[in-house]
């Protein structure tokens, strides 16, 4: 059987001694996984290493460490592929080597011990100001609550969430914004804006926009869709809430989020490349009292946009745009004839070749009776 | 509350709402508990041109006449109820065109009468249950907390539990009018299994050592399709939704088997047909079968099933939606437990069980598919409910402190023990899974249950001088993988000690040299209590029969 050199990240808060990074090897074949491996070396080796596990099916969500730098479960990697994974330039200098596997634990969490991480103090925090439970209206039904089959499976996806907590580790919003409400909590919101057997959709559209560190808090990085090992895709999630908001009760929030939205894809539509000082401008909406001090505000912000050279003086008063401009406004025309959604439990993964004519619609806003 | 799966956080719900003061222990986060991995649903009998008598006959059929028919009965008319309740409370069960509540099939059913949530149905549900947990505020929640003992009062009732909390390794003895365990099965004594590393039968063997009665410990179900090697579980929704199981020479074997249900016979039935395929050299090298999931049309498997294509994907390396997957019956799930009323009362006055770590008996020799989750729910909601009314109906007779201390000692002493010449013990934990699958699974005899028998009063000794790497406190998972070990050797003894007690054929209890059931000795099920000089006593206990003799089982 092949060796395998993980190196894991070892921190006892009794030992008043620092986190340091600890080498093991350990004796396995390359389709067992990561967590197979930390169990070993806990198994024959030393005792004390600390991680939560369970299922090792990747369905309880324990076992949310960061492998070769990315938030995964340890269950569901293989010792082989984070074993061949390139070394990421994100990662600190000198830590891996190419062949081996760093094992620490997530990120934007604070840590217990060695690979466990507190996430009542973030990551149920956060859940919890989502009003995680369902608000129907009035009493219960004497028999189900009637609901289009197809809104079902479609929170179904928001549903899989086991909580693990990568996301929440790998959010770049947050790591800037502590207070962000983040990817996890924020897709468990969306499974209850798209259930039809809550009657507070409005109200939670409107909490979740208005708040500062709300929908609008999410940059698009991705990072949240490209670590949920359950294919939850948050982000997603978020991007749905923003479009409730916006295209069916038409939350103008106060945090310019639908304005600047609204901003960023109208200027990309016309130049195919983003005009900073317009996006300021138009984000704001000058031509409101309000708009015209926020932008006011929003000077030290372009003040160092000019000093970074995102924004220069001949950009700001002659944009231009691109080249080949009409590709972009193709990419525009097709995504706005194709206004379906993405879910797992209709279309399949890419590359499955599940019939995505038959995905049925879904419905923006759907009737529900009881 | 101690557990904080489906059938604990059902039951903590229930006693607040009858106005108790709760706290509910958990030695995970509650949303961690395995009842997540019940993947294909719940069974009622909801539609009203079917019948609760319909689905009760199935079960008492399943259980090979083992289940206890009034238990049975308050199980299946009770369903719908509990099934509208979750939905209710946001469940989102997969809906039929109409937007009602749809089914799908499932095995050793006579209809389509099982609801769900794509395959994940249990994790949905215990979520859902999570939501109103967190809502009902005035529940406590004690997440991360180690329950090591029960303790007893003066007067030999149950009146609390002795924790270690995980995050700091402070000792706390709760005080409680009733105790309700919630704890899970046992599945970890077995190697492999599908159940979760927390399956180690705490709650089980803790009330074992308090003297109730266990029951039915004999009774352990191995799923028809778990994956080799690792023993994960394929759910018994993809032969529900149509998917066939095939020999290395390509028969369809359950028409040999079960000529009318094939591959949707109880999994007892279908487990022992694989098995008898692969002993008699018509298996694959790796000794197993195949489950044909690319019948199922390729939407289904999307919008159904899931959690299955990434189960295929990421663990056996296998696209279900185009190629079958080899799989072989496995360790699943334990029928027997702590022996209850249909109240979830134990023996011992003040405890009380429900969930996997009780037998009511509603499963009796076998359990059906999508029961487990019945199970939890409407025992779980009676416990709750009956354990306050207790608790509102006396006063607080205060179990000694000194109880806490000895426990403190306890663990203190297995913390600090010298390695010498014990073993480890996870050496220890290998040799009774492995000991367990070899000689306690789909077929048994006297002889391999003795020698099984053997090793582990070996291991029992030897258990006595295991030590541990971990001396701190904050997480000292070491030490509770010591105390877990200690309670799955309770479980496997008295496993053993009742399989080899029932010398005949019944359910999951399959013995080759008594391959007959027989009713005229072994109608009846088998109770073991731990007696005075700490060895187990056996003795018997009658099953109620309601409207439904005993026949012969056909599927």
């Amino acid at each position: 059987m092949p060796d395998y050199k993980l190196k894991i990240r070892r921190h006892d808060p009794e030992s008043g001694i620092p986190p340091y990074w600890k080498d093991y090897t350990v004796e396995l074949d390359g389709h067992r996984s990561v967590l197979d491996g930390i169990l070993q070396l806990r198994d024959r080796v030393d005792g004390s290493i600390g991680i939560r596990c369970s299922c090792q099916a990747a369905i309880c969500g324990s076992c949310g460490v960061r492998i070769n730098g990315q938030a995964k479960l340890a269950c569901n990697t293989k010792l082989s592929e984070a074993a061949a994974e390139p070394v990421r330039v994100s990662q600190r200098a000198g830590i891996r080597e190419p062949g081996e596997i760093t094992v620490e634990p997530m990120g934007n969490m604070p840590v217990l011990k060695d690979l466990i991480v507190n996430m009542d103090a973030v990551h149920w925090k956060k859940v919890r100001r989502v009003v995680p439970w369902l608000l129907p209206a009035g009493e219960p039904p004497e028999r189900e609550y009637v609901v289009p089959p197809e809104t079902m499976i479609d929170v179904t996806q928001a549903m899989a969430c086991i909580h693990c907590g990568a996301c929440v580790s790998d959010c770049l919003s947050m790591e800037v914004d502590p207070l962000f409400i983040g990817p996890a909590a924020l897709a468990k919101a969306y499974r209850f804006v798209g259930d039809p057997r809550d009657a507070q959709t409005e109200e939670r559209l409107r909490d979740l926009a208005e708040d500062p560190h709300g929908i609008y808090d999410c940059t698009h990085c991705f990072n949240c869709v490209q670590v949920c090992p359950k294919g939850v895709a948050p982000m997603d999630q978020i991007m749905r809430l923003r479009r409730r908001a916006t295209r069916d009760y038409e939350i103008n929030d106060q945090n310019n989020g639908r304005r600047h939205e609204h901003a960023f894809t109208k200027i990309i539509q016309k130049k195919g490349i983003l005009d900073e000082r317009k996006l300021l401008q138009d984000s704001f909406g000058p031509f409101r009292p309000e708009g015209g001090i926020q932008l006011l505000r929003a000077l030290p912000t372009g003040l160092r946009g000019f000093a970074r050279g995102k924004i220069t003086p001949r950009k700001a008063l002659f944009h231009e745009g691109i080249e080949g401009l009409e590709n972009v406004r193709r990419i525009y025309d097709h995504a706005e004839n194709h206004a379906e959604e993405v879910n797992l439990y209709i279309l399949g993964e890419e590359g499955d070749d599940a019939a995505q004519d038959e995905a049925p619609a879904i419905g923006e806003s759907p009737e529900v009776t009881a | 509350m101690i557990g904080a799966g489906l059938a604990g956080q059902r039951a903590a719900l229930s006693a607040a709402q009858a106005g108790a003061s709760v706290g509910i222990i958990s030695k995970v986060h509650p949303v961690r508990s395995h009842s997540n991995a019940a993947q294909g649903g719940i069974n009622a009998a909801l539609n009203p041109e079917d019948s609760w008598e319909s689905r009760a006959f199935d079960t008492v059929k399943g259980s090979d006449y083992l289940g206890d028919q009034d238990a049975i009965e308050i199980m299946t008319r009770e369903a719908p109820e509990e099934l509208l309740h979750l939905e209710h409370m946001g469940v989102t069960f997969h809906r039929n065109e109409e937007g009602l509540l749809g089914t799908r099939a499932f095995g050793g059913a006579s209809a389509a009468r099982t609801y769900y949530v794509a395959d994940i149905t249990g994790q949905a549900i215990l979520h859902v249950l999570y939501e109103q947990l967190m809502k009902h505020d005035e529940v406590y929640r004690y997440e991360e907390w180690f329950t090591t003992g029960l303790v007893l009062d003066e007067s030999g009732h149950c009146a609390g539990a002795i924790t270690r909390d995980i995050r700091d390794g402070s000792m706390e003895l709760f005080k409680a009018q009733s105790v309700i365990l919630a704890t899970g099965g046992n599945g970890q004594c077995f190697k492999p299994t599908t159940n979760a590393l927390i399956c180690t039968g705490d709650g089980i063997s803790m009330a074992y050592r308090i003297g109730a009665p266990l029951m039915d410990m004999e009774m352990i179900q191995y799923h028809p399709t778990t994956l080799a090697g690792n023993g994960l579980l394929i759910t018994e929704g993809a032969r529900g939704e149509g998917a066939h199981l095939y020999n290395a020479l390509g028969e369809r074997f359950m028409e040999k088997y079960a000529p009318n249900k094939m591959e949707l016979a109880s999994r007892d039935v279908v487990s022992r047909a694989e098995q008898t395929e692969i002993n008699e050299g018509r298996g694959f090298p790796d000794g197993t079968v195949a489950l044909d999931i690319t019948v199922v049309p390729r939407k289904r498997i999307h919008e159904a099933l899931r959690e299955i294509v990434n189960v295929g994907r990421d663990f056996a390396g296998v696209d279900i939606t185009r190629e079958p997957i080899h799989i072989k019956p496995g360790n699943h799930y334990i029928m027997g437990g702590v022996k209850t009323d249909v109240n979830g009362q134990t023996e011992v006055p003040g405890l009380y069980a429900a969930g996997e770590c009780a037998c009511v008996s509603v499963h009796g020799g076998n359990r059906l598919g999508a029961n487990s989750l019945l199970d939890t729910l409407v025992f779980g909601r009676r416990s709750g409910a009956h354990a306050a009314e207790r608790a509102a109906n006396m006063v607080l007779n205060p179990p000694s402190e000194v109880l806490l201390s000895e426990e403190e000692r306890r663990l203190g002493s297995l913390v600090n023990r010298d390695r010498g010449t014990g073993r480890r013990v996870a050496e220890l934990r290998n040799e009774l899974g492995e000991t367990l699958d070899r000689y306690c699974a789909v077929f048994r005899d006297a002889v391999g249950l003795n020698t099984a028998l053997e090793i582990v009063t070996r291991l029992k000794e030897e258990y006595g001088s295991v030590a541990i790497d971990d001396r701190g406190t904050i997480f000292n998972q070491d030490l509770l993988g010591a105390l877990e070990l200690g309670y799955m050797l309770d479980c496997a003894e008295t496993t053993l000690i009742s399989a080899i007690h029932r010398t005949e054929s019944r359910g999951a209890h399959f013995r080759t040299d008594f391959p007959e059931r027989n009713d005229d000795e072994w109608l009846k099920h088998i109770d073991v209590t731990l007696d005075g000089d700490g060895k187990p006593h056996i003795s018997y206990s009658p099953v109620t029969i309601t409207q439904w003799q005993p026949e012969e089982r056909k599927y």
